[in-house]
């Protein structure tokens, strides 16, 4: 009995601690989407390429790579406003029978750097050694006598609580400055926001990059307790988009949400069906939540505010 | 004239195998021509109707693994599974078409790319009917390259033909009705989520045909190659963007072009190794530049290169 509920109750832990960290790539993933109104495909492999910065800056500099947040997120911000800038932009002014142009473009933007990684840095797997890797807090520790034990692995709540920071930060950027309202002034109505007098191209520009640099402070946190390899990126991105549909395209609450669900959901797959099921498991609840839930979680929090 | 272009081109593709070309440069021709017929099932659906599909590699690898289940567990000859790939192949067309077929847009994008990806992961993990990632060998049938030829020749013909028969009745208007502007073309009276399956069930099967020829002809399976998202899903939109979208000959046109680029990239020194980062930069400059691929945006190319590019 106590051996199942401690079972359950490490799943759950490591769920939500996944599922924090889930949150911030699918907030990044739901902001570009709610501004530009396309899918990015080459989420994933903007985070690959901020975890090998992390990876490069640890191996060579022995910087930390939860120092590297200060680094890799801004590097990544400028890399997103560049390929915003100079691919997207153009293809979104292009005439074409098919209205799905932008989003081949990002997959091949994505075919690109995925490739340019395994050139040069090959396809091997790496990580960063980080000394604290193994340390965990004991519930027994706490709780001399407690009838179960459970652990709370050291670098995983450093990187939840450092997500759950960064959120709160983009919250308040988004809802107390002026360029986050113009953002999303801009994701609610591209022309009313026009009219009002927001630079609608330079939010899109500015949206993009943020959108990077989210999902690059989510590499940085990920590269302590992950591996990392050029083939990552795609995981990833499939991951992104799970989210982003089970919370609600453009939603940030959902987002939220969608990540934690997404998070528990696969470490309860893992555990109680199988590791190689829990892929499967991933897009079974996405196709579920397209089909009975298309407004994903955002909906029902919207219709429980409609009620009230 | 016009109306005679395709069996003069098939009739001149009939004829290759006696110019005594080399083995390799028959595999070339063979890729091609399978890839043209991926293309031309992928257009059906992407090109005339509009609807974006990620996950096409799910129809190809289910043909393949028809034809590679038939032989390995059943004892038939593998070219049975061109006929057992029919049902499976237009059934789970259908249930998927039942899923996807009432999202538009970004959502049916991503529905096809998840489904093609829990095909793919469902195969590595039915590790007693498909023997995950071991793959599945066959014994080829034959050893020289002109029967498979002649094989995926006529079955390019039946693709080529099927599909303008098809482009050119009345279901094929509807096709574009939708595309065009699916609301007006429901207003119209046209059941759009009928045409829709129509169009995916088609193109599924001629896909999985496709599927069925790889195995036949490779002799190897294993779910990363015939379910993979990047070299097979990704690389059946490439023919057909960079062919031309809602075009004939844009798929074939596409083909050869990726099949040849795929060759010449990878045996080259050095730049072998890059192959997908130069797939990835022609997609973006094709999507930049020409954004109805070359057979689509052929008068501009005539303009961009005068007289030349018009013949061409």
């Amino acid at each position: 009995m106590w051996v199942q509920l401690e079972v359950f109750l490490q799943t759950l832990i490591a769920g939500i601690l996944l599922g924090g960290l889930y949150a911030l790539i699918g907030i990044g993933m739901t902001l570009i989407l709610g501004v530009m109104k396309i899918i990015n495909l080459t989420h994933g492999q903007l985070m690959m390429v901020a975890m090998y910065i992390a990876f490069w800056l640890f191996s060579l500099f022995h910087i930390d790579p939860y120092v590297s947040l200060l680094i890799a997120p801004p590097l990544l911000f400028l890399l997103g406003m560049f390929l915003q800038k100079a691919l997207i932009n153009p293809v979104l002014r292009v005439e074409s029978i098919l209205p799905h142009n932008q989003v081949i473009l990002t997959v091949g933007i994505g075919m690109v750097l995925q490739n340019l990684a395994t050139i040069f840095f090959t396809s091997d797997y790496r990580s960063t050694p980080v000394d604290y890797a193994t340390d965990a807090w004991y519930l027994s520790d706490f709780w001399h006598n407690a009838p179960f034990e459970l652990s709370l692995s050291y670098p995983w709540s450093v990187s939840f609580l450092l997500s759950v920071l960064i959120t709160t930060a983009l919250w308040f950027f988004l809802t107390k400055t002026d360029t986050g309202k113009s953002i999303r002034a801009t994701a609610q109505d591209r022309d009313a926001a026009m009219l009002m007098g927001v630079n609608v191209g330079f939010m899109r520009v500015i949206t993009f990059g943020l959108g990077a640099a989210l999902v690059g402070a989510a590499g940085c946190l990920f590269i302590p307790i992950y591996y990392l390899f050029p083939a990552l990126g795609s995981q990833f991105t499939l991951i992104a988009f799970v989210i982003t549909i089970l919370g609600g395209l453009g939603s940030t609450m959902g987002a939220i949400l969608g990540g934690l669900i997404l998070g528990v959901f696969e470490s309860m797959t893992a555990t109680y069906v199988g590791m190689g099921w829990a892929p499967v498991g991933r897009f079974a609840i996405f196709v579920a939540a397209l089909v009975f839930l298309p407004g994903g979680v955002a909906s029902l929090l919207k219709r429980k505010a409609v009620s009230k | 004239m016009k109306r005679f272009i395709p069996l003069i081109v098939l009739a001149l593709l009939a004829v290759l195998p006696f110019l005594g070309l080399s083995s390799y440069v028959m595999h070339l021709f063979i890729l091609v021509v399978m890839w043209s017929v991926s293309g031309m099932a992928w257009n059906l659906l992407g090109g005339y109707c509009g609807q974006v599909s990620f996950g096409h590699a799910a129809f190809f690898g289910l043909g393949a693994y028809c034809a590679g289940l038939v032989s390995f567990h059943l004892g038939l000859s593998p070219w049975w599974g061109f006929l057992v790939s029919v049902p499976f192949v237009a059934v789970t067309a259908l249930i998927m078409g039942l899923i996807v077929l009432r999202l538009r847009g970004p959502y049916f994008v991503l529905a096809t790319l998840a489904l093609g990806e829990i095909m793919r992961i469902t195969a590595e993990n039915l590790t007693t009917l498909t023997q995950g990632n071991l793959g599945i060998m066959i014994q080829r049938t034959w050893v020289e390259k002109t029967a498979y030829y002649y094989i995926i020749l006529a079955l390019a013909a039946l693709t080529f033909a099927a599909i303008k028969v098809l482009a050119e009745s009345r279901w094929g208007y509807y096709f574009v009705a939708i595309r065009e502007d699916q609301d007006a073309a429901e207003s119209l009276g046209i059941n759009t989520t009928l045409y829709k399956t129509i169009a995916l069930a088609v193109s599924a099967v001629f896909t999985g045909f496709s599927g069925a020829f790889y195995m036949n002809y490779m002799g190897y399976i294993d779910p990363q190659v015939v379910f993979s998202l990047g070299d097979i899903s990704i690389l059946t939109i490439m023919v057909v963007m960079v062919g031309g979208v809602a075009t004939y000959w844009g798929p074939i046109v596409g083909a050869v072009i990726m099949v040849l680029l795929a060759e010449v990239i990878r045996s080259l020194p050095y730049i072998g190794t890059a192959y997908q980062t130069l797939f990835g930069v022609l997609l973006i400059v094709i999507i930049i530049y020409l954004p109805n691929g070359l057979v689509g945006d052929r008068e501009k190319l005539a303009r961009l290169f005068g007289k030349k590019g018009a013949a061409a």
